[in-house]
């Protein structure tokens, strides 16, 4: 049977596939909002995220969710008896930032041997393991990455292996677990990886395949080739049972299998490490021959030169700034990286940190990226700027209906910033998590600290 | 700008006929000279034959000058790339390109102390790093010998990036890692790093055959006497980060004669008091600031600004990926604005502090009269992310502004024609 046609077959009938291996999520999110008066913050210049600037404007939210925006706050606010008012006078107020590549929790802080939890570098293909099973919430980098207002992040294993993984998307407040943490109905990821690190790992490290780009793609197809089976048998068996065969026997269940039957089901997003510029346009094809969507390239520090093909693949760029040259595959990384690949109509670049440095300021690696922009010619806004580390990364990790603009409906998780966050000397002055404080840089009942930073270096007397 | 970059291309095509006897006038500059805190605004700076020769207020431009309007915009000395490998690594991981450690790894302990090893030999001036680390405004580092199973990483030297073979100022500089980073070299215990760093200043100070296994070879013995003793003027660079190893750098240095510079520093804000009364300067990354491993539980992003209040001089340099990105630094500094270090003393770190902290003041770091005519020309405030260096000059020469990276940009930028984008130079 032509494959593509074996992967129609599936896609009609997923349901019933998904219901028998798909099952609920059994690490499922046990986030709870905290509770949080009702709030409007007035006078503020508002980047929406929507790609809109209000200026001298006011956002109210309430019951975790943001309520009016703009103009219509003034009506909106009626509805309420008490509500908390925060002036922001000459501050700017965005959607919380959403890191869609982050490996706190997996490389937490510090960087002991015992806390290396983030490449299951022993296959390369182990689509069976899960980022958030090895998760430390008490990475004190989680604690830092919210004073930079970050809100929501995708942690991902690394990339040593073809196929690295499940990802996990969180909410950034420090909980005693990560199902606490989990974003609730966030769909999972899976981490795969072009190029030099997979064949370096494994051709060079061990002497296993894949040991060069070619070993990678015959990878990639391996398995894909075993999930479109997998996904056959079950389909088999699904329509005996229900033909009332009581003698069908059932497939093997094969975790890692059930990842990648996710993939074609389309219920689970790739996310995948890859620099070069024609082993992306690779790799599309790659998705074509299966049946699959990308998702999301990472690191493509070459995305400039197919923006278009991007665009029109509907895949998202997730990118840094300025990151080039500590290898090959980055070689050709330019500062225009960002903006160039944000010009056609339908792209979706985004500004990634994969450091725990720079997921503390992903608004200044933005600004970078912006004024690099400009000094191309490019007219790029700040109220468009705050989209590659907002609505973009949320449409990636596929949450924009929940988070990433400041909309009616949406989760209430807002930054205000000291200034313009497009400039170095601007901070974030508080963060609001579902319509709740959980940061303010004036009060420090409201700066958490992790378990393992607490009570460091203690002096005798203070 | 456009203006601006069009008199920098036109320089650059006329630069070979003219390099004999070629005269620049800035015109109406904010000149941030570096000697004074306050800035001079709307001043001119005259440069002849690579040399600042005047700065002033209304200064007189000479009829062979090219002129260059800086419209008031800021005017610093190029900045400092800090401690970097650029020259002398290409791609991190191509070992064939990598020429900044010397690899030791499987070495024995005693052979492993090599002070003689000299990254300054295999500076390579037509990297492609250098124009893509000048262009954003930096022309000047300090090559980095980086340790690679060895506590003592060996000689750097500071070096200026005009892409030029004779591109080597100052003397050379001695890096030492110690902490915890460098146990595995020593035996696995820090203490060991004095026990064989002391013997190794034994064995350099002494006349005698050193049996029966000596740590320094006759080349390294006389490596070391370059930075110890009372009449040592070259600087030993420490790599540390935690405050009670830090103490002991000061105490070492004094009994040995070392002329030390902290680098990393992460807790060397515990032990302001004692820098400063050591007047032994920070070579600090301002965004250093998360328990990165138990050396560093107390770094903190306010760092910079404790150690600048101490009275500590301090120079800002990126220990994250600090050759590829070394342009990133003066945003670092822009952070330690951000979090109290008053601006004058973050733009003080990137260009005189380290400078003098190298002894090559004479050569970078200030924009005066006699000074070799170092200056980039900002859009605006020069250590902020909405600002770019508009013109670089570098010794007298303007810069071209072109590197691989613009090259790659115009090219994928330009519309497609029939012929494929390899066919498109621009």
């Amino acid at each position: 049977m032509n494959p593509k046609h074996l992967f129609l077959v599936s896609a009609a009938s997923a349901l019933l596939f998904s219901a028998a291996i798909m099952a609920a999520d059994p690490y499922a999110s046990t986030y709870q909002r905290i509770p949080a008066p009702p709030t409007v913050i007035e006078n503020a210049t508002i980047l929406t995220g929507t790609g809109e600037r209000l200026d001298s404007a006011s956002i109210l939210f309430a019951d975790g969710a943001v309520q009016a925006v703009g103009e219509s706050v003034e009506s909106v606010r009626l509805d309420y008896e008490e509500i908390e008012v925060v002036d922001a006078q000459g501050r700017w107020v965005t959607p919380g930032l959403i890191d869609v590549h982050s490996h706190l929790g997996v490389y937490p802080s510090p960087g002991m041997v015992a806390h290396s939890d983030g490449n299951e570098a022993t296959a390369p293909a182990t689509p069976n393991v899960w980022a958030e099973h090895s998760l430390w919430p008490q990475d004190p980098g989680f604690t830092h990455a919210l004073a930079g207002g970050v809100t929501s992040m995708q942690l991902l294993p690394g990339s040593a292996n073809l196929f690295g993984g499940r990802t996990v998307t969180v909410k950034n407040l420090p909980r005693n677990s990560y199902q606490a943490m989990k974003f609730p109905g966030a769909p999972h990821g899976l981490k795969m990886a072009c190029g030099e690190n997979p064949k370096r790992v494994y051709g060079t490290g061990k002497g296993v395949t894949p040991g060069t780009r070619m070993g990678n793609v015959a990878g990639y197809r391996d398995q894909w080739a075993k999930a479109q089976k997998y996904i056959h048998d079950w389909q088999q068996y699904d329509e005996l049972v229900e033909a009332g065969d009581t003698t069908a026997k059932e497939p093997e269940r094969n975790l890692g299998l059930d990842t990648l039957a996710g993939v074609l089901t389309g219920d689970i997003k790739i996310h995948m490490h890859c620099y070069r510029a024609d082993e992306m346009l690779l790799i599309l094809d790659v998705a074509k021959e299966f049946g699959y969507s990308v998702g999301t390239f990472h690191h493509g520090v070459e995305t400039y030169k197919i923006a278009d093909e991007l665009a029109e693949a509907g895949v998202c760029a997730a990118i840094w700034s300025d990151w080039w040259g500590f290898k090959m595959e980055a070689y050709d990384g330019i500062l225009e990286n960002v903006a160039m690949t944000d010009i056609p109509e339908g792209s979706c670049a985004i500004v990634h940190s994969d450091s725990s440095q720079l997921i503390q300021r992903l608004n200044i690696e933005a600004g970078k990226a912006m004024t690099s922009g400009r000094r191309m010619g490019l007219d790029i806004t700040p109220e468009h700027a705050i989209r590659w580390i907002t609505y973009n990364p949320a449409k990636s990790l596929g949450i924009e209906d929940q988070t990433g603009a400041l909309e009616p409906g949406k989760m209430a998780d807002v930054v205000i910033w000291s200034g313009n966050p497009f400039s170095v000397y601007t901070l974030a002055d508080r963060v609001y998590l579902d319509g709740a404080a959980v940061y303010d840089r004036f009060d420090p009942a409201l700066q958490p600290v992790s378990d393992f930073e607490l009570g460091q270096s203690l002096e005798v007397s203070p | 700008m456009n203006r601006l970059t069009r008199i920098a291309i036109a320089v650059a095509v006329t630069a070979p006929l003219s390099l004999s006897a070629q005269t620049l006038f800035i015109d109406d500059a904010t000149v941030h000279t570096m000697l004074d805190s306050a800035p001079m605004e709307n001043a001119d700076i005259l440069i002849v034959d690579g040399v600042i020769t005047a700065v002033d207020y209304g200064l007189e431009i000479p009829a062979d000058a090219e002129l260059i309007e800086a419209e008031g915009r800021p005017v610093t000395p190029g900045f400092f790339a800090g401690i970097s490998a650029l020259g002398i690594v290409e791609v991190s991981l191509e070992a064939a390109t990598v020429d900044n450690q010397l690899i030791l790894a499987e070495t024995p302990i005693a052979d492993k102390l090599r002070p003689e090893f000299n990254v300054a030999l295999a500076f390579n001036p037509a990297s492609s790093l250098i124009p893509i680390t000048r262009v954003e405004g930096y022309n000047w580092t300090v090559l980095h010998a980086q340790r690679e199973g060895n506590i003592i990483g060996g000689q750097g030297r500071p070096a200026m990036l005009g892409g030029h073979y004779d591109s080597l100022i100052g003397d050379p500089v001695l890096f030492i890692d110690v902490g915890s980073d460098a146990s595995e070299e020593s035996f696995g215990s820090r203490a060991a790093q004095w026990m064989l760093l002391s013997q190794a200043v034994d064995e350099s100070e002494s006349t005698i055959e050193w049996t029966p296994d000596p740590l320094l070879t006759p080349a390294g013995r006389k490596a070391m006497k370059l930075f110890t003793g009372s009449s040592a003027s070259s600087v030993t660079v420490f790599h540390v980060h935690r405050a009670s190893d830090i103490l002991q750098v000061l105490a070492f240095s004094e009994e040995h004669g070392f002329n030390p510079i902290i680098f990393g520093g992460s807790e060397a804000w515990k032990v302001a008091d004692q820098l400063a009364q050591a007047d032994v300067p920070v070579l600090i990354d301002p965004l250093a600031n998360l328990p990165a491993d138990f050396d560093q539980l107390g770094a903190r992003l306010d760092a910079a600004s404790i150690l600048h209040q101490a009275g500590v001089r301090i120079g800002i340099l990126n220990t994250g990926n600090g050759t590829h990105n070394a342009r990133d630094i003066r945003f670092r500094a822009g952070i330690a604005v951000a979090h109290g270090l008053p601006w004058q003393a973050a733009l003080e770190g990137v260009t005189i502090r380290p400078a003098q902290m190298f002894g090559v003041d004479h050569h970078t770091g200030t924009i005066e009269a006699n000074q070799r005519a170092n200056i980039v020309i900002w859009s605006g405030d020069p250590l902020d992310v909405t600002s770019v260096a508009d013109l670089v000059i570098l010794d007298g020469e303007p810069d071209s502004m072109v590197t691989r990276q613009t090259l790659l940009r115009d090219r994928y930028s330009a519309p497609e024609g029939e012929l494929p984008r390899g066919y498109i130079k621009p």
